[in-house]
């Protein structure tokens, strides 16, 4: 299988706390990847490495059969190939649905205002949220927001798509919407790396499973595997956990 | 000193308030938009981050050191002395003959600019990092992220600031009397001079000196409240709806 993004020999430390350790993960194309683990375990800091949100203190990123972490590599690029999805949403406050969808591909990909409008609004009627196009972020429900944040990562119609505790932030009755427009995207063959708390979701839509704990990868399989049959004892510590809590 | 003396005077002399009303108006309208491009300038480069090494690095630290010593040299002494120096200095030293309405602009701007950038730099930082990363996120470098994302949430959470800053150098223009530049403060002591007396022609010059702050208050307070919109969204879900709006 293809490999999309590899990461090898990766570790990130603030201070002297060490964060990820030596991590070693590819992502395959079309492949939908969850990483679960505890607050704290490192999964969020290996997804803002991926995009350089996050410096890596060590390592490489392979993309395309290159290292992005070389000085020369131009990460502007690179960015644009990969979709971020926030916890906090974090639309652009001053611009509206349709502009936060279409700022990026005007400005970063220079494709025309028609075009970026047209492509906007294919992935908007794709989220549901085709009828807010002039509303500003602050109108818009915690639900909604994450919906077009969404559109927007998509409007620039990225490699792989980055998900960072897309429903942690939201209301119990708006987690729903945001995991079902997540699913039908899975079905599309969209490459997806997601860091979710969602254990039922990371179950049901993921092809793969990758368990974090404190800074390693502790387990990785296909998802029957790891919630019915986990290998390791911290994996079944963990699920036991987090499964009573629900 | 009664109200048909102020009124005479008023009228005798209505050409020089006029005129000088609106160098000062012209002198604070462009030195404050000039010094509120100066501070955003100076946002720009001082949130450039700073690499780990290379020569980028060197640049950018000196370029921060210089604008930290504008800064503080400008906010740190009064704009009656920058005048001086500015004007009369450089003709004194260099034999440089300064346009008066032109070194007026310049006084002002740079020492708004200074102010400025201190708001601006107070204004970035109460931007959530989530703006910026979000903008990193869809590939923007440091200057599309501040120009597209950044700036405008900026530019109207400092609005009230700038205001301000425009109000203060409607009344602190009358310091650039000393470099005889004709705004309302300088006509006024004119008058006051020709006509013998004091209290008619200053009373009138403090009332339009009022009226341009109160004027200028108003019309930024509206500014606001239009940058604000409403607070719901109406869906546009069928025609009678978006043509109702």
């Amino acid at each position: 299988m293809e490999k999309v993004i590899e990461v090898q020999h990766l570790s990130k430390s603030f201070g002297s706390h060490e964060v990820l350790k030596d991590i070693d993960f590819s992502v395959n194309k079309g492949e939908v990847v969850s990483i679960i683990g505890s607050s704290g375990s490192g999964k969020s800091t290996l997804l803002r490495c991926i995009n350089l949100l996050e410096k890596p203190t060590n390592g490489k990123i392979i993309y395309n059969g290159e290292n992005i972490l070389d000085d020369k590599h131009d990460i502007y690029a690179y960015r644009t190939k990969l979709g971020m999805v926030f916890q906090q949403f974090n639309l652009f406050d001053n611009h509206d649905v349709i502009n936060n969808c279409t700022v990026g591909q005007i400005k970063v990909l220079k494709r025309s205002k028609e075009e970026a409008e047209e492509v906007a609004l294919r992935y908007l009627k794709n989220v549901g949220m085709e009828n807010y196009i002039h509303a500003k972020p602050r109108q818009l429900s915690g639900g909604q927001k994450q919906r077009v944040a969404i559109a927007r990562a998509l409007s620039m119609e990225p490699d792989v798509m980055l998900f960072d505790e897309p429903t942690s932030a939201l209301d119990p009755e708006m987690v729903g919407e945001v995991l079902r427009v997540m699913k039908d995207l899975a079905e599309t063959g969209l490459t997806m790396l997601i860091v979710t708390h969602e254990m039922g979701f990371a179950r049901e839509v993921s092809d793969r499973v990758v368990f974090m704990d404190q800074g390693v990868i502790a387990e990785q399989g296909h998802p029957e595997e790891i919630f019915n049959n986990p290998r390791q004892e911290r994996t079944r510590e963990f699920l036991k956990r987090i499964l009573k809590d629900v | 000193m009664s109200l048909e003396s102020i009124i005479k005077v008023a009228v005798d002399n209505w050409p020089m308030f006029v005129r000088g009303a609106g160098m000062t108006l012209l002198i604070s309208i462009v030195g404050t938009i000039i010094g509120l491009v100066i501070g955003l300038l100076v946002g720009i480069v001082r949130t450039i981050p700073i690499p780990d090494k290379g020569g980028k690095r060197v640049l950018l630290n000196i370029a921060n050191k210089l604008l930290s010593v504008y800064i503080e040299f400008f906010r740190g002494t009064p704009m009656i002395v920058q005048s001086m120096v500015i004007y009369y200095g450089t003709a004194q030293a260099f034999g440089v003959q300064l346009n008066r309405i032109g070194a007026a602009i310049f006084i002002v701007s740079i020492n708004t600019g200074a102010y400025m950038s201190e708001i601006v730099r107070g204004g970035i930082i109460s931007i959530d990092k989530g703006q910026f990363e979000a903008a990193q996120a869809v590939g923007m470098t440091h200057v599309q992220t501040m120009m597209n994302v950044i700036l405008p949430q900026v530019i109207r959470n400092i609005l009230p600031a700038t205001g301000n800053e425009f109000v203060i150098n409607i009344k602190d223009t009358s310091v650039l009397n000393v470099i005889s530049v004709t705004e309302l403060f300088f006509q006024t002591k004119s008058i006051a001079g020709a006509t013998f007396s004091f209290f008619e022609p200053y009373f009138i010059a403090s009332i339009i000196y009022l009226i341009m702050t109160y004027t200028i208050t108003r019309i930024l307070r509206a500014a606001e409240k239009r940058f604000e919109g409403p607070a719901n969204y109406i869906m546009a879900g069928n025609q009678m709806q978006v043509e109702r709006l």
